[in-house]
C-alpha cells in the first residue's frame, strides 16, 4: 500500500515539475525573454513543425509531411533558433518590430514516456497549446495544436531536447510565423 | 473604371485602387485569371495514374490529376448538378470523383469515357430521370489548355490562348534556369514533398512585383543580412555575380539576373559551410561547363511570369503559386526544388536552407509578408486611395538585350520590371484580343537572334 502511494506521489511530483517547467517556459516567451528561453533548449534540440494535409480516411498515414525528407514549417536546431532570436533583437526585423504580443496557453499535459539515457533522464511529454498573437493594432492570429516534447533532466533542471509542433491548420491562417511555439 | 488612367506608364505612377478595389478585383478574375497561363502544380504531385491534387486557378478550385492513360487533366472542382465542391481532399489517388451531395460521379479513365471528367454515375438514372439526362453534356468542366513544362504544370481556361511557349517567349531562358539541372541538363529538378500553403491579407500583385525585379527592397532584409543565414556563412545567400533586371515588356515577365552569356565565369563557391554540398556544386559546375559548351544561357535569383507565378532560381530554389482570394487576401503556395539525382546530403542542406529563407517562417520572407500586408492595409483609406504609387525609378533608361528577343535591361536598381508588369496588367484589363495582346511580342520573335 505504502509502495503504491509512494509511486503515485513520485508520478505526481514528476508531472508537477514538468508542468511547472512548461508554464515557466511559456512565460519567458510571452515576456519576450528569448535569450533565457534559448537556455532552456539543449544544444542538440530538434525543433520540427511539419505541414499537415487534409486527406481521405484511408490515407491518413500521409497526414503530416515526413521528418527528415519533406518540407515543414520549421525543421531546425539551436543555431537557427538563436539566429531568429538575434534577428528579433536587431530592432529592424519588421515582422516583429513593433513586437507582437503573445499568450502561450499550455494545457492537457501528459507524460507518455520516460527513459534513462547517458545524457540523463528523459521524459516524453504531450501537451496542447494555444498561441495567440496580437500585433500592431488589430491583427490577430490564433494557432492551436499539439506539442510532443522530449525533456532531459540536466543537473536537476529540465531542458528541451526535442519539440515537435503539430498545428491544426493545413492552410496556415497566419501571414507569417515569427514567434516560437 | 477607366483602366488607362490607373496605370500611367509615362509618368511612372500607378493608382492604389489596383491594390484594394473590389470591382477591379472582379475584373482581374475575368480578364486576367480566366485568360492567362497559370501555374497549378508540379508533376511530382501526381506521379502515378489516378493521383490528384486540388489546386486553384484564380477564384476557382480545380482538380489536377493524371488519368489512367498518363495524361494530365485539370477539371473544375464543382459538381455540375448542384455545385458541391466535388473533391474536398488536398491530394489522393482515385479513378472516380463522387459527389457527396447527390452521388453524381465523374471519371477520367479513357477506357470508360470519351472526355476526361465525363459523368459516369447518376443515382436513379433509370428510375428518377427515366434515362432522360444527357450524361455526356453534364461532365465536369475541363480546362482546355494544360501543359507540363519541365515539371511545372500550367493551365489556361481560354481556348483562344496562345501556346505556353509563345506566352513566355524568350523569358523561357530564365524559367529554364530555375527548372533545369545545375549541370545544365533540361528539366532534372524535383520537388521536395509538401506544399507550404498560407493566407496573407495583401493584394496578390505585391508578390508578383516583389519577385519580378525589386532590388530596391533589399534594405528591408537588413536584419537577415546582419544575422547571416547564407550557406556560405554570411548574408542571405552566397554572393552572386553582376546582376541586373531584365523585363519582357510585351509579355509582362521579368527577372533579376544576368544577361545572356556563353561561357561560365569562374566557379562561385556555394554552401561553403557544408563541404560535401560544396563538393557537389563544384562537380556539377564542371559538368555544366562541358554540357553547355558555348551555348547561350542566363542565371538569375528571382523572377515572375505574368500574372501570378514567381520563382527563385538559385538560392533558394522555389516556386510560388500565388492565388488571389480577394482584393486584400491572397493564398500563397510555395514548393521547393532540388536536382533530382543529387545526393541526399545535398537535398537535406537545401531543404533546411530553403525553410530558413522562404515561407511564413523564413527569416527573409517573413518580413516581406509584413510589408505586403501593411502596404495593402494603408492603401485602403479614402484619402490614401487618391494618391498613386511611385514607379519612376529608372524611367526611360531601358536598353534592348542582345540575344534575347523582346528583352529590356533596366539596370540593377530600377522599377522597369514592375512597369512592364503593370503595362501587361493594363493590356489584359482592357480586354484586348489575343491578336492585340501578342502583336508586339510576335513582332520581336520574328527577329533573328544575335549576340
Amino acid at each position: 500500500m505504502a509502495d503504491i502511494a509512494e509511486a503515485e506521489l513520485r508520478n505526481l511530483l514528476l508531472h508537477r515539475s514538468v508542468e511547472a517547467f512548461l508554464f515557466d517556459e511559456a512565460d519567458l516567451l510571452d515576456r519576450r525573454r528569448y535569450k533565457e528561453w534559448l537556455d532552456l533548449l539543449t544544444d542538440d534540440i530538434r525543433y520540427w513543425m511539419p505541414l499537415r494535409r487534409n486527406l481521405r480516411h484511408d490515407q491518413m498515414q500521409n497526414e503530416f509531411t515526413r521528418e527528415g525528407h519533406d518540407m515543414a514549417w520549421f525543421d531546425e536546431g539551436k543555431p537557427l533558433l538563436a539566429k531568429r532570436v538575434q534577428q528579433i533583437q536587431t530592432g529592424i526585423h519588421w515582422a516583429e518590430e513593433p513586437k507582437s504580443r503573445s499568450s502561450h496557453l499550455v494545457t492537457n499535459v501528459r507524460i507518455v514516456g520516460q527513459t534513462a539515457t547517458e545524457a540523463g533522464t528523459e521524459v516524453d511529454v504531450q501537451s496542447k497549446f494555444v498561441l495567440h498573437r496580437s500585433r500592431n493594432d488589430v491583427e490577430t492570429d490564433t494557432i492551436m495544436g499539439q506539442r510532443n516534447d522530449r525533456l532531459r533532466s540536466i543537473d536537476g533542471q529540465w531542458r528541451i531536447s526535442r519539440r515537435e509542433v503539430r498545428i491544426d491548420q493545413a492552410t496556415l491562417l497566419a501571414k507569417n510565423l515569427t514567434l516560437f511555439f | 473604371m477607366d483602366i488607362r488612367s490607373l496605370v500611367d506608364l509615362e509618368q511612372g505612377t500607378i493608382s492604389r485602387e489596383l491594390f484594394v478595389n473590389e470591382e477591379l478585383f472582379k475584373r482581374e478574375m475575368e480578364q486576367i485569371f480566366s485568360r492567362a497561363w497559370l501555374c497549378v502544380g508540379h508533376e511530382d504531385m501526381i506521379q502515378k495514374p489516378d493521383d490528384y491534387i486540388v489546386s486553384r486557378m484564380g477564384g476557382d478550385s480545380v482538380i489536377l490529376t493524371r488519368d489512367r492513360q498518363g495524361a494530365i487533366q485539370v477539371l473544375l472542382n464543382t459538381c455540375m448538378h448542384r455545385g458541391m465542391k466535388l473533391c474536398r481532399y488536398d491530394q489522393g489517388n482515385t479513378r472516380a470523383f463522387t459527389c457527396p451531395y447527390h452521388g453524381w460521379s465523374y471519371s477520367t479513365d479513357g477506357r470508360l469515357v470519351e472526355i476526361p471528367g465525363e459523368l459516369v454515375g447518376v443515382p436513379g438514372f433509370k428510375d428518377y430521370y427515366r434515362e432522360k439526362l444527357d450524361k455526356k453534356a453534364w461532365g465536369l468542366v475541363r480546362c482546355p489548355n494544360v501543359i507540363n513544362y519541365r515539371g511545372l504544370i500550367w493551365a489556361n481556361w481560354d481556348p483562344q490562348a496562345p501556346s505556353f511557349q509563345e506566352y513566355i517567349g524568350d523569358f523561357s531562358h530564365y524559367l529554364n534556369a530555375a527548372l533545369d539541372h545545375r549541370d545544365g541538363r533540361e528539366g532534372g529538378s524535383e520537388m521536395i514533398g509538401g506544399i507550404q500553403k498560407w493566407r496573407v491579407p495583401c493584394n496578390w500583385k505585391f508578390v508578383s512585383e516583389n519577385f519580378i525585379g525589386d532590388m530596391y527592397h533589399d534594405i528591408s532584409h537588413r536584419s537577415v543580412d546582419l544575422v547571416g543565414i547564407g550557406p556560405g556563412g554570411k548574408g542571405r545567400r552566397d554572393a552572386s555575380r553582376t546582376r541586373t533586371t531584365v523585363s519582357f515588356d510585351a509579355l509582362g515577365h521579368g527577372a533579376i539576373g544576368e544577361l545572356p552569356y556563353h561561357q561560365e565565369a569562374d566557379y562561385v563557391s556555394a554552401y561553403k559551410l557544408f563541404p560535401e554540398v560544396e563538393a557537389y556544386y563544384r562537380s556539377v559546375f564542371e559538368a555544366r561547363v562541358k554540357n553547355l559548351g558555348d551555348r547561350m544561357r542566363v542565371n538569375h535569383s528571382v523572377g515572375t511570369i505574368f500574372p501570378a507565378m514567381s520563382f527563385h532560381g538559385r538560392q533558394p530554389r522555389t516556386v510560388a503559386m500565388v492565388h488571389p482570394i480577394g482584393p486584400t487576401e491572397t493564398e500563397i503556395w510555395r514548393i521547393f526544388l532540388v536536382d533530382r539525382d543529387s545526393p541526399q546530403v545535398v537535398k537535406d542542406a537545401n531543404r533546411h536552407y530553403y525553410m530558413s529563407y522562404s515561407g511564413p517562417g523564413g527569416l527573409t520572407e517573413s518580413d516581406d509578408l509584413e510589408n505586403w500586408t501593411y502596404a495593402t492595409e494603408a492603401s485602403r483609406g479614402p484619402i490614401a486611395r487618391r494618391f498613386a504609387y511611385n514607379y519612376q525609378m529608372g524611367l526611360g533608361t531601358g536598353r534592348a538585350v542582345p540575344g534575347l528577343r523582346g528583352a529590356t535591361e533596366n539596370g540593377e536598381y530600377s522599377e522597369g520590371n514592375a512597369r512592364a508588369f503593370y503595362k501587361r496588367w493594363r493590356e489584359f484589363m482592357e480586354a484586348r484580343s489575343w491578336d492585340e495582346l501578342m502583336e508586339a511580342s510576335r513582332a520581336t520573335m520574328k527577329e533573328s537572334v544575335h549576340g
